[in-house]
């Protein structure tokens, strides 16, 4: 009789769907995926995809992968990145060449689409994690992204 | 009145030897609403913190936290915010209605604590028809439901309370039937002498099948009862706001809100009076110490009411509809056919004694 089938498919549904919030209710201590972010501010580190800002990674050298040719700037959709370059004569093969001079980028204007570091072609740019970006001045999220007197790379642009 | 633990014998004894004996039992009763009062304001205010760190561990998350040691002082410090707040209220609210609603659902649900058996001798008012009056005076809280609704002059405090009116009369009469299910077997509608007749036993046990349906359908009706998930569509905040007190503010929430908590309670423990045997411990084994009766009838209570946290934070909400198709085509018939049974089984003597 489909009454007391349906009793009995009832209660048993009911039963299963207790028993997974229970399970939830017996790890909560280990699965807590709440942060109680300023006490643990030491060691708390954000997942890999979060984004964060955008960086520019510079290894030991003071080298960085950036060639300056602007994809990052036409891909950004509102402007949060300006490149300032000009042709200089590379020392290594007397050949002039396009350099950047400085890579500036916005964050206050930043939407964090991420359509900037899809289109760079060489993996210049990348999400930092890092997530107290408050200033106390608008000025300061202008960042130039390249540190001072870093040249590009070898090897980069073959 | 027969509270007669010693200090309580004590303190009797003292207010009947300094005045006149009309006006003594006067100060005691008073003595003894604001006891209770005092109680159960607190315990009200802790049920929240204690649905607030469960959701919340149902949830993975860690509740609040951060007033006092764990969070205990957070409820407190809520209700204190509450009684400082301004009472706003419509202009075209019926302002009598519209004030008198919140003290019918607190008053009510105050009224219904009175009667519990905490242990042995704790106990304010052990009247002989004990689970009839909690009957009615549990169905005399809608009423305030009904008037808040409708006094508030909004129509989504309206229909909230519409909602609660068709809710608490449908399930009334499953709480109601579940419990005369377990009057069969006790054989009387007195609290105290509920809790002497399962010295023998618990009656859930006592009962076995009848009494685990009826159990059952208790524990679903007396969530329904108490307007919570997933029965809570007169407060259905995606539909309706806040229900029937979208127009209360201040300490007036807070009344429907501590009246809900202690409603929880109040079904909880007439669940743990009549099922799961009151103060009595499991095989008697701390018969000799009549003070943890307490102990235990708080701990059956709280388990219950864990039980019906898990119901809300597990189950979705009920349509109207959905709502008394389960009342009238599966529990009604069912909770009949329950009473059929259980007469059955104790005219044939087949009910378990120790």
């Amino acid at each position: 009789m489909s009454y007391f089938g349906d009793i009995y498919r009832g209660i048993k549904t009911l039963l299963t769907g207790m028993s997974v919030t229970g399970k939830y209710f017996l790890h909560s201590r280990k699965g807590a995926i709440t942060q109680q972010y300023p006490d643990n501010r030491d060691t708390l580190k954000m997942f890999d995809r979060f984004r964060g800002e955008v960086v520019m990674p510079h290894n030991e050298n003071n080298e960085h992968r950036c060639t300056g040719c602007q994809k990052c700037e036409l891909a950004c959709p509102n402007g949060s990145i300006e490149i300032i370059w000009d042709r200089q004569i590379d020392p290594e093969s007397g050949k002039k060449k396009k350099m950047i001079d400085q890579h500036i980028y916005h964050l206050g204007m930043c939407t964090m689409c991420g359509l900037c570091i899809e289109a760079c072609p060489t993996d210049a740019i990348l999400w930092a994690q890092n997530f107290e970006n408050s200033v106390y001045n608008r000025a300061y999220l202008t960042k130039v992204l390249n540190k001072p007197g870093s040249k590009l790379m070898p090897g980069v642009e073959e | 009145m027969n509270i007669s633990l010693s200090i309580t014998k004590n303190i009797h004894n003292w207010l009947f030897s300094i005045m006149p004996e009309g006006v003594a039992s006067i100060t005691e009763m008073v003595l003894i609403a604001v006891v209770y009062l005092a109680i159960f304001a607190v315990a009200g205010l802790y049920l929240v913190l204690l649905e607030r760190r469960v959701a919340a561990w149902f949830q993975l998350r860690i509740g609040p936290n951060r007033v006092g040691y764990q969070g205990l002082l957070q409820t407190m410090a809520d209700a204190l915010k509450l009684v400082s707040k301004e009472l706003t209220g419509t202009i075209k609210a019926d302002k009598f209605l519209y004030n008198l609603a919140p003290y019918f659902v607190i008053v009510t649900s105050l009224m219904a604590l009175a009667l519990f058996p905490f242990t042995q001798e704790f106990q304010a008012f052990d009247i002989n028809i004990g689970i009839f009056f909690l009957i009615a005076i549990s169905s005399i809280g809608v009423i305030g439901i009904l008037l808040g609704g409708w006094a508030s002059n909004n129509k989504f405090a309206m229909i909230g309370a519409m909602r609660s009116g068709v809710q608490t009369i449908s399930y009334e009469l499953s709480v109601g039937l579940s419990l005369i299910t377990m009057v069969l077997i006790s054989g009387s509608l007195q609290l105290s002498e509920i809790v002497e007749v399962q010295k023998n036993g618990w009656l859930i046990v006592q009962g076995h099948v009848p009494a685990v349906i009826a159990f059952m359908i208790y524990m679903i009706a007396g969530t329904a009862e108490t307007n919570r998930a997933p029965f809570d569509l007169v407060e259905a905040e995606s539909e309706l706001g806040a229900g029937f007190h979208t127009e209360y503010s201040g300490m007036k929430f807070a009344y429907f809100f501590l009246a809900e908590f202690i409603n929880m309670f109040i079904i909880a423990a007439i669940a743990t009076t009549i099922f799961f045997g009151g103060w009595l411990s499991p095989f008697g084994i701390t018969e000799s110490i009549p003070i943890l009766g307490l102990f235990w009838f708080l701990g059956k209570t709280l388990v219950l009411i864990f039980l019906m946290m898990w119901f809300r934070w597990t189950f979705p909400r009920l349509r109207v509809d959905q709502l008394l198709t389960l009342e009238w085509k599966y529990l009604l018939p069912l909770n009949l056919l329950n009473i059929v049974l259980m007469a059955l089984i104790v005219w044939l003597n087949l009910t378990i004694q120790f």
